[in-house]
């Protein structure tokens, strides 16, 4: 158990300076770190805390709390994907709107400097 | 190109992709039948030939950046028809399997049956022939999903070979499915409540390259469109009055 959280730490740690890392870099935009961030410190302090983990895993009816830990975490990166998802096809959807409008306006222009 | 001098304010719509191999000949085709009519060639960003052999047959050609597949194609001929004042679309697939002969029967359909599209189909007192057993299979699995959802059977509801009025180019030019786009684009029309008709036609074997739907995509093919026909069902949207 000790050595499962011990995991979890140096994991959401690692995650942490990986992400910081990249937002210096440029390599992230600000906005999408949050997400991540937030994700991190939750799992940081989820695995801190033994006392709050026992209460969840407690309150979720699983006798095991590496079990609940290892259900949190799980969730945590779902919520993550699942906002990146939402991200990826608004920009999916942005992306074809422009190129559409982009070839249309090259037409266009090409057609008039033909019929100049 | 311009819609107030083209007859019948119609025009051809060929969305393509490494077509270099038939594209030549179904333009060609195309004016032999219609021959003041307007075409414009939808160019998926092909890595072949496609552009040139299109310009040198006598079409308009729409480039597109980069690739965006079949329904971001299509979709965009249909904003620039739409920008540009026509009041007809016909679009016809550029491997050749459409046969332009039947574009007049579609036309006509369109323009004194008041309905919104017309469907080249296949198996509409044909026997549709040139159709795979995989893919024949999932058309009768569509036709099955379709009727009810639609209110009247449908022979040939993934048919590329389709005419839309200017009130559907309006509609599809706003909102057009991405992917596999013939199916769903039925379903976007009846949350309008618009009407659609099928034309008994037949169609050909490719002339040059692939279809995009090979054996292996053909399950993840049905799977993706019924789930887009069902989120097509289930997207918030004020329904139009029923006229």
């Amino acid at each position: 158990m000790h050595r499962l959280m011990d995991a979890v730490t140096v994991l959401s740690v690692a995650l942490i300076a990986t992400v910081l890392f990249s937002v210096r870099r440029s390599h992230i935009r600000v906005e999408y770190s949050v997400s991540w961030l937030a994700a991190s410190v939750i799992l940081l302090a989820l695995s801190r805390s033994e006392v709050l983990l026992n209460w969840i895993s407690g309150e979720l009816g699983l006798t095991s709390p590496p079990l609940a830990l290892f259900l949190l975490v799980s969730c945590v990166f779902v919520v993550v994907i699942y906002r990146l998802s939402v991200v990826i096809s608004d920009l999916k959807d942005a992306n074809i709107a422009m190129a559409q409008r982009l070839a249309i306006v090259e037409f266009e222009l090409q057609s008039r400097h033909e019929k100049q | 190109m311009n819609a107030a001098t083209a007859t019948e304010n119609l025009l051809i719509l060929i969305p393509a992709f490494n077509e270099a191999g038939a594209i030549g000949d179904v333009i060609r085709e195309v004016h032999e039948v219609l021959p003041s009519a307007p075409v414009l060639v939808v160019d998926d960003a092909s890595k072949d030939a496609t552009v040139e052999r299109a310009k040198s047959a006598g079409a308009e050609v729409l480039r597109l950046p980069n690739h965006l597949g079949l329904g971001g194609c299509v979709q965009a001929g249909y904003k620039l028809a739409y920008e540009l004042g026509f009041s007809y679309v016909i679009r016809v697939d550029g491997d050749g399997q459409h046969d332009p002969r039947y574009i007049p029967e579609l036309l006509k359909v369109l323009r004194t049956s008041g309905c919104h599209m017309v469907i080249g189909s296949r198996f509409y007192n044909r026997n549709g022939t040139h159709t795979s057993a995989v893919r024949a299979m999932g058309i009768w699995v569509f036709r099955l999903v379709l009727r009810p959802i639609l209110g009247q059977p449908v022979h040939d509801p993934t048919s590329g070979f389709v005419g839309v009025n200017r009130e559907a180019l309006q509609v599809f030019s706003q909102s057009f499915p991405l992917e596999y786009p013939e199916i769903e684009a039925l379903v976007v029309l009846q949350r309008k409540r618009f009407r659609f008709r099928e034309v008994p036609c037949e169609m050909r074997p490719r002339k040059a390259g692939r279809s995009s739907i090979t054996a292996v995509k053909s399950l993840y093919y049905i799977i993706h469109v019924l789930l887009g026909v069902f989120v097509n069902i289930l997207k918030f949207e004020p329904r139009a009055r029923k006229e």
